[in-house]
């Protein structure tokens, strides 16, 4: 019999008799162990799996509840005379937020006619053109994204307010879209590097010019996920409160402010009306994330 | 049978089949026995893997239809036809993965005597016996070299060191790569040529000392000479352990097969099995008209 070890059995040659008594004791210990372990392996398994299912109702949870308290306490207060007047004093009945709904409509227009088209200029450079520069506009994406809401509010308020004396929803719009713009930028990056290089390079290859690739290979490619990148941002901007405060005239130009206002009267009657614009403003956001998921859902569907 | 005396393992002291595995592994005549479920088995009447009508489908769609098939014990079955006509979907039966994608699978599926979709198997279990390796190479890149290697013995509880780095170094030289990854077991394993990661992929397969090795056109995405490579290696591994191999290369079913099953779209796009035999019966004188016209390249 061959004293060749199993290990000396490379491609050259048959296997010795040893080296298969070795290969059957490692199936042995293999099986046998995997025999053994299966038990706790499910047991782990399972652990792990009522984890998760324990996780989900936890991380939930809140969204319920607020949704819950939202539509409890501010039904009463909405309907269609709320949505259609104009706010009034304290005391005279029949007031809405007709004022507020207009106004934030304004500004966030503002702020998408300022940060869609900028996010996707931003992200195409980002995309076509990497290197240094492209390195330090991303990391510039990201300080600015990390910047305290209340912070962009009070410099909207030096750039704009102050030297033109006047507030304005323009000045909100600008300050809304620095808000939304980096977080704009780093979805629409995200959605174009989900087209492969592969297809980028089948476009070049075809004599398009590089323009003509990133507006009909990219661009189109990574649609779904720009639309819904954008839609988010958008949905993340229409709640925020902090960059208004210094640029907008009165409370009763902007839903969060008049929320702000509101809530903090002593008013029963008021504190009725800051709940049912919260609960406009939520209906609002929950609409504008459904809608992006319908929209990718929908785009992603007819490239199958 | 002096060769019993070496298996030493005292795991293996009390287990009752070792003596039947040790000799299915040296071509010996396995005893039949009742198999309890998940039990090593050498596999009745020399087949390893035994498919009785099986058909697949995926919701409306019938993938492949009343296959009956035998894969003979430590021989190369090539299961060989064009795109789209159920090859993988026959492959991927054998160890369950039609359970995570949706796949229905009918007939019976039988590993040795054991029935694959009998309710006391644990596919976890089953899959410890059966490797598999795929189109594209799949090291796991965040795992070093070795511990790929080494990752099926540890998912199934195997943690003692001495017999990690032992059974590890074993499956390299099975898969003839210990030469060229001995000083490097520590590096990330996609730091290795395709050919190379493909045969890591077939290290991390026969780590687990698989009964059978299930190869899904492995050489797809590999250049002459790193697929001449991985067919080597097909060969010498076929004494060893049951292959049945994916593959829409004829010549290469042809150079490492010893049976070769061909399937076909039938009439109405369903797969089919339409001839399977002796590698060069099928190809010298195929009974199918279809089977000629395919193997002969006027079809495909």
């Amino acid at each position: 019999m061959s004293t060749l070890p199993s290990i000396q059995a490379g491609l050259d040659g048959a296997m010795p008799d040893m080296g298969l008594a070795e290969a059957a004791r490692r199936r042995l210990v293999v099986r046998d162990s995997a025999r053994r372990s299966i038990g706790r392996r499910r047991t782990a398994g399972r652990a792990m799996q009522a984890i998760c299912l324990i996780a989900v109702p936890i991380g939930v949870a809140p969204l319920v509840a607020l949704v819950v308290a939202t539509v409890s306490k501010g039904a009463g207060a909405v309907n269609v005379g709320f949505l259609l007047h104009a706010p009034t004093p304290e005391g005279v009945p029949g007031g809405g937020i007709s004022t507020a709904i207009v106004g934030s409509g304004e500004i966030v227009a503002y702020a998408i006619a300022l940060a869609v088209p900028m996010g996707l200029f931003i992200a195409l450079f980002l995309f076509e053109r990497p290197g240094g520069i492209a390195s330090a506009v991303r990391f510039s994406a990201d300080v600015l994204s990390g910047v305290p809401s209340i912070v962009i509010g009070i410099f909207t308020y030096a750039v704009f307010v102050e030297r033109f004396h006047h507030f304005s929803d323009l000045a909100a719009g600008f300050a809304l879209g620095v808000l939304m713009l980096p977080i704009m930028v780093r979805a629409n990056e995200e959605a174009m590097r989900t087209v492969s290089v592969d297809l980028w390079e089948a476009g070049v290859s075809l004599g398009a010019r590089r323009s003509r690739v990133a507006r009909s290979i990219v661009l189109r490619g990574a649609l779904p996920g720009v639309v819904t990148g954008n839609l988010l941002a958008v949905a993340r901007g229409v709640g925020e409160t902090a960059p208004l405060l210094f640029t907008v005239a009165s409370p009763t130009f902007a839903m969060t402010l008049l929320i702000f206002n509101d809530a903090t009267e002593p008013f029963p009657d008021a504190q009725q009306a800051a709940w049912g614009t919260a609960l406009v403003l939520l209906a609002l956001v929950l609409t504008l994330s459904v809608c992006a998921r319908t929209v990718a859902w929908t785009l992603n569907r007819k490239t199958r | 049978m002096k060769r019993h005396d070496e298996v030493t393992d005292p795991v293996s002291n009390h287990q009752t089949d070792s003596h039947a595995d040790v000799e299915s592994r040296s071509g010996r005549l396995a005893k039949e026995s009742k198999a309890p479920a998940d039990r090593p088995d050498p596999g009745a009447h020399g087949a390893a893997v035994t498919l009785e009508d099986v058909s697949i489908s995926f919701g409306d769609h019938i993938a492949v239809r009343n296959v009956t098939l035998q894969m003979p014990a430590r021989q190369v079955t090539a299961l060989v036809g064009p795109s789209g006509c159920g090859k993988t979907s026959v492959l991927r039966a054998v160890n369950r993965l039609h359970d995570h994608t949706g796949g229905a699978v009918r007939g019976t599926v039988r590993l040795g005597s054991l029935d694959v979709y009998g309710p006391d198997v644990q596919p976890e279990v089953l899959r410890s016996r059966i490797g598999m390796v795929f189109q594209r190479p799949n090291p796991f890149p965040t795992m070093s070299i070795f511990d790929n290697v080494i990752s099926g013995l540890r998912f199934n509880g195997v943690h003692n060191k001495r017999l990690l780095r032992e059974m590890g170094i074993a499956a390299l030289h099975n898969a003839a790569l210990w030469d060229i990854v001995k000083d490097r077991l520590s590096q990330p394993a996609v730091r290795l040529s395709g050919g190379q990661q493909q045969r890591l992929c077939i290290a991390r397969a026969l780590a687990i000392e698989p009964e059978v090795l299930l190869m899904d056109e492995p050489c797809s995405a590999l250049d002459p000479v790193a697929t001449a490579k991985i067919e080597d290696l097909i060969r010498h591994l076929s004494g060893e352990v049951t292959i049945a191999l994916v593959t829409h290369n004829m010549f290469q079913a042809a150079r490492v097969s010893d049976n070769v099953a061909v399937f076909l779209l039938g009439d109405d796009r369903v797969g089919e099995l339409v001839e399977v035999g002796p590698t060069d019966r099928v190809f010298d004188t195929p009974n199918d008209a279809r089977t000629k016209a395919y193997v002969t390249g006027h079809v495909g």
